[in-house]
């Protein structure tokens, strides 16, 4: 232990036999309410005083290595900044302190909240209907892919295959192999791209879907988009759109415009709100005419002044919806609805037009001023990241990972690696619009310094990094084959 | 016996209708250290193309495919608790599975070692 960064043991291992933050009495004598149960031996919470707790987890966070505190270029994540007036407004009591079993005469302005960011979603998107329940990217593509099932079932049809890119994130096949598609792998054109004649080949009759990001996981534009829908749409099929990269769009496309039938939307990339360990995903998804009926409920209803919520499918049905059902307890993520409308709200139409291009802008920087030293497999213009292969590292003895651990040296958080798969050693950079000119020179030079080094043959040096993280190199492959995943006493 | 291989990084060997499966030299090194590999089960029918295993390395997991179409007769148990054979001997104790050969004229459409080279780009 010393100076700043301090060695942190696991809670329980500062814990001490009696000791507590709190003073409770004892319990008095009680009959015990879990019939046949019986606890087998005490649970083993540890025990510390209230600034024992407290400094073990101020520890901890300053070990960390967030959003809030370095440059977080992490690809395909969208890691924008999470602005404090968001957290603000989470926090009103009429938001923050309400009960999902709450009779709704009195959380009127909490539904209030949700349909006004559903009119939002629906208006940047183009679309005719949707949900907010979905907790996450990948619940809302099961959600989406669900709505696709159902609307082939209520034709009568079983159509069994889904089309996906190889570039695809891969929630995307699994999602359609967990309701039982089989999925068909499209390759992409030379120019990473997917093509149109080709996916019209592989469409027939038992084709149910194809599920598409635009832009994709290489940070291109799918040109063909227009295309792909009518040649889908011409098979009887579905366009699943993954809206994992909406932030390159939004204001400027509207998905149902590209001819998508649905599309999920990650609240915590495209709208701020926090993400990766800061806080609950939220992936709402919209709906085009030809699937607008399956929408899952709850969903929100105007009558006049009062709003209300369709809570079970028979009522849904009376406004003509064949719902999905529940897909979720309760309503969704509450808090993460009022940060997204808050962003939508305080950027504003024309904020929203600037967010995503500036966040292509400032791709598009780190692409050209990092093609020379290192190997971009497309040459760009990119839309929200720039993708770069391993081919100048080719020879050096220094791999990606290499890199990306150097990098935590310098002050920044990686970018993604290894992904997507078709980039051999990818190095994956979404900056967003939130980082200042300066920043982004700041991390160009990190990397043009760390590429110069490999060149100059200082893989030893490599080897070693981080040196200066609270951890250095982890073994990854131990962690992976021995996995220890709990902690138990003496051990 | 002869070998070939798959434009996927497959390689098979035969003996007869017998036949033993892995993945290439190329393979294990792209891949990285593998971590767990998934196994077909014994008596599995496999067909050409189609998904046969699972191999996942610190980088990333891919299916492993069947080269040719057939029954599934032997897989290499060791793999389960030893993942790395596959990085250190990939053509020969890395094996992954043995198939019984339905149709041995699948073989013909794969690549012998010479044309595999070429396709990786030796």
């Amino acid at each position: 232990m010393s100076g700043m960064i301090q060695e942190e043991p696991l809670i329980f291992e500062r814990s001490a036999d009696g000791r507590s933050g709190v003073d409770l009495p004892a319990p008095p004598p009680h009959a015990p309410r879990l019939g046949q149960l019986k606890p087998r031996a005490d649970i083993g919470l540890p025990n510390l005083s209230e600034p024992e707790m407290v400094r073990h987890y101020t520890r901890l966070s300053r070990q960390n290595f967030g959003i809030d505190s370095v440059f977080y270029p992490l690809g395909s994540c969208t890691m924008k900044h999470n602005p404090r007036l968001n957290e603000k407004t989470a926090r009103l009591p009429g938001f923050a302190d309400i009960h999902p079993l709450q009779p709704v005469s009195t959380v009127q302005g909490a539904l209030e909240a949700m349909e006004q960011l559903s009119g939002w979603l629906l208006t940047l998107t183009g679309m005719a209907a949707v949900t907010l329940t979905p907790a996450a990217g990948a619940h809302g593509e099961f959600c989406g892919m669900s709505a696709i099932k159902a609307a082939l079932t209520a034709r009568g049809e079983a159509r069994g295959k889904v089309l996906v890119p190889e570039s695809a994130h891969g929630t995307n096949p699994a999602t359609a192999a967990a309701l039982g598609f089989e999925v068909v792998a499209i390759p992409a054109r030379a120019d990473g791209r997917v093509d149109a004649s080709d996916v019209a080949q592989r469409l027939d009759e038992n084709t149910a879907a194809i599920m598409l990001t635009n832009p994709n996981t290489c940070g291109l534009f799918e040109g063909d988009t227009c295309a792909i829908a009518a040649a889908v749409h011409e098979a009887g099929a579905y366009f699943y759109g993954d809206g994992a990269n909406y932030n390159a769009l939004v204001g400027r496309v509207r998905p149902a415009d590209l001819g998508m039938d649905v599309m999920h939307i990650n609240l915590h990339k495209t709208f701020s709100t926090p993400h990766g360990g800061g806080g609950p995903g939220s992936g709402p998804v919209v709906f085009s005419e030809r699937l607008a009926a399956f929408v899952p409920v709850p969903y929100v209803t105007r009558a006049g002044e009062r709003l209300a919520l369709v809570e079970d499918d028979d009522a849904a049905r009376k406004d003509g919806v064949t719902s999905l059902g529940r897909l979720r307890a309760f309503h969704g993520q509450m808090g993460m609805f009022v940060r997204a409308l808050t962003y939508m709200l305080s950027h504003g139409g024309d904020g929203l037009y600037q967010v995503s291009g500036d966040a292509v802008l400032n791709a598009n920087y780190i692409l050209a001023r990092l093609k020379d030293v290192m190997s971009a497999p497309y040459p760009g213009p990119c839309m929200h990241e720039a993708l770069f292969d391993d081919t100048f590292l080719k020879d050096t003895g220094v791999t990606t990972l290499d890199i990306a651990k150097a990098l935590l040296d310098a002050g920044f958080h990686p970018m993604t690696m290894y992904f997507p798969l078709v980039a051999p050693g990818a190095f994956l950079i979404e900056p967003t619009e939130t980082e200042s000119r300066e920043t982004l020179d700041e991390f160009i030079e990190a990397l043009r310094d760390l590429a110069a080094k490999a060149r100059a043959g200082e893989k030893d040096w490599f080897a070693g990094a981080p040196y200066s993280t609270p951890r250095r190199r982890l073994d990854e492959v131990r962690a992976a084959r021995n996995p220890v995943l709990r902690w138990k006493k003496g051990a | 016996m002869t070998r070939k291989y798959t434009r996927d990084h497959e390689w098979i060997r035969t003996d007869g209708v017998r036949a033993t499966v892995g993945i290439t030299d190329f393979a294990q090194h792209a891949l990285g250290d593998i971590v767990f590999v998934e196994l077909p089960e014994i008596g599995r029918k496999l067909e050409k193309g189609k998904e046969a295993a699972v191999v996942e390395s610190v980088k990333a997991a891919s299916d492993v495919f069947a080269p040719v179409s057939g029954e599934v007769v032997d897989v290499n148990a060791a793999l389960k608790d030893d993942p790395a054979r596959v990085n250190s001997s990939p053509e020969d104790e890395g094996w992954f599975f043995k198939l019984k050969i339905s149709d041995a004229s699948e073989l013909d459409g794969l690549m012998d070692a010479e044309a595999y080279k070429q396709h990786t780009g030796d």
